[in-house]
């Protein structure tokens, strides 16, 4: 849409949770069904104040755990209601049975990931172990980096899994966004509207052509009441995997085309920061991103050519995008908010991966930083690069802590 | 051929006999019912069908004589035991 054609966004002050909320309101969402944690309870109870105040036709099902909550979305999905539900940590954990299900029948629900650190010990600050312990449930995921990118993630989403008929996930960190206030844009919501068709479900529920869905499907094809040969429980999985695959394409036209909306392009699959031509390449995802910038602009200061790639999309992960990004890079420093236990951040594990066979001599050095809301800083992040530069990493490497251990 | 002809994004199929393939394979005792003892046989008339109303597979026939589709029991048990004249005997299969 030319510039001259869009209507004025007002901008307000917002914390990243009542961002998540608007974007679920501009998205018209029918169903929400959420159970309160910290850090994601206030969008539990913003949302309940838009049903109540009738600025929201949805029905606001208040169920007793998380698990309830994801069993709601995925019924009411099935029946062609366009979902929400919000949560955190244990209770993102206590969901996963049910984040399969969504992804499995294809269910394209929506749910806010609010990022906080697991237990034990209890913690209920930030970091992103909670939804990188949900990796392989094929929901994709998407980080935002500031409030802004948290309410043009969620309006996008839906436009991402209704096309694809994946559930997405888009996750914040908690505290460091979720009860950070800054501007946001507020898209207006005549042209959500046009930007969101309205939802169809990919099998209609019609009591007139009774169907069943999702029973037992073993491990062999086949053939169907009408003789037809019919998937197994193989060949459903293999489907999902090519949705999510194919999704790439989706995400980026989806963003090319809000930034034709709505004026911010969110046409790539992840954000860069002077990769081109940089010899060291910052990694991060999520805020984190936006504090590796600041480190990177030290770094340049002191006349390092250092740039950021900040990861947007997780899953599906753009491999080929990355490492052609990154495969000029001399030193590649990978900052984790996660750790998969006996390996190693869980994003440096994918550079490792999308870097291999692209003939690069890259160095790759993961950092462990954050956990349970320690803050980092960029200063912090500038003296890490610096230690990694021209530091040898042998195969088989352990991840440095930024810890004071 | 392979499946993706059939063109389902999820597991699904249409309702209709049969289609978890010939459940009566799962069977190892079959119920055996001694029409001398079952009541509608013997009374030749609609009576009883306690077999016919708690069968959760729904193979047993409101007929008289009463009879069982071999091809779906899954050899349960339970009309065996709801029959209140005894006279269904599960017998092992061989």
């Amino acid at each position: 849409m030319p510039v001259s054609k869009r209507q004025k966004q007002e901008v307000r002050i917002l914390d990243g949770n009542q961002a998540a909320a608007l974007g679920a309101k501009l998205s018209r969402v029918q169903v929400i069904a959420a159970y309160p944690i910290t850090p994601q309870t206030p969008v539990t109870e913003v949302l309940s104040e838009f049903v109540e105040r009738g600025e929201l036709k949805a029905e606001y099902v208040a169920v007793e755990s998380e698990h309830s909550a994801m069993a709601v979305c995925t019924s009411a999905s099935m029946v062609g209601a366009r979902t929400f539900t919000a949560t955190s940590a244990h209770g993102l954990a206590y969901m996963h049975e049910m984040l399969h299900w969504a992804a499995g029948a294809r269910l394209p629900v929506v749910l806010a990931c609010v990022n906080r650190a697991i237990g034990a010990p209890w913690n209920i600050l930030n970091d992103q172990q909670d939804s990188i312990s949900q990796r392989d449930t094929g929901w994709i995921q998407i980080y935002a980096r500031n409030n802004q990118e948290i309410i043009d993630s969620l309006i996008q989403a839906y436009r991402i899994a209704e096309q694809v008929y994946v559930p997405v996930m888009v996750c914040y960190d908690g505290y460091v966004l979720s009860h950070q206030q800054m501007p946001v844009s507020i898209p207006v919501q005549a042209e959500v509207d046009r930007f969101l068709p309205v939802y169809k479900p990919h099998t209609v529920l019609d009591p007139s052509d009774p169907r069943n869905y999702n029973l037992v499907t073993l491990a062999n094809p086949r053939a169907n009441v009408e003789g037809q040969l019919c998937h197994g429980y193989m060949e459903i999985r293999q489907l999902l995997q090519e949705a999510l695959e194919d999704s790439l394409e989706t995400i980026v036209q989806t963003g090319r085309d809000f930034g034709e909306a709505f004026g911010r392009d969110y046409g790539k699959l992840f954000w860069q920061d002077r990769v081109r031509g940089a010899e060291t390449v910052i990694v991060a995802m999520g805020s984190l991103a936006m504090e590796a910038m600041v480190a990177a602009r030290i770094l340049r200061d002191k006349g390092l050519k250092v740039g950021v790639l900040g990861l947007r999309v997780f899953r599906p992960f753009p491999a080929v995008a990355v490492a052609g990004a990154l495969k000029k890079a001399e030193h590649i420093v990978v900052f984790d908010k996660n750790i998969s236990y006996g390996a190693e951040g869980a994003t440096c594990s994918e550079i490792k991966s999308a870097l291999f066979g692209c003939g690069t001599k890259a160095v790759v050095k993961n950092f462990i930083a954050g956990l349970g809301g320690r803050d980092v800083k960029a200063k912090e992040i500038a003296s890490a690069v610096e230690s990694a530069i021209g530091a040898d990493v042998p195969p088989g490497h352990h991840p440095t802590w930024l810890s004071q251990m | 051929m392979g499946t993706r002809d059939c063109n389902d994004i999820c597991g699904e199929s249409t309702p209709g006999i049969g289609e978890a393939g010939k459940t009566g394979e799962w069977r190892t005792e079959r119920p055996i019912i001694d029409d001398k003892k079952c009541l509608p046989a013997r009374a030749k008339k609609a009576a009883c069908f306690q077999c016919w109303l708690h069968c959760p597979e729904a193979v047993i026939s409101r007929t008289v004589p009463v009879r069982i589709n071999y091809d779906y029991c899954k050899g349960c048990g339970v009309c065996s035991e709801v029959c209140p004249a005894g006279a269904i005997h599960m017998t092992p299969e061989s």
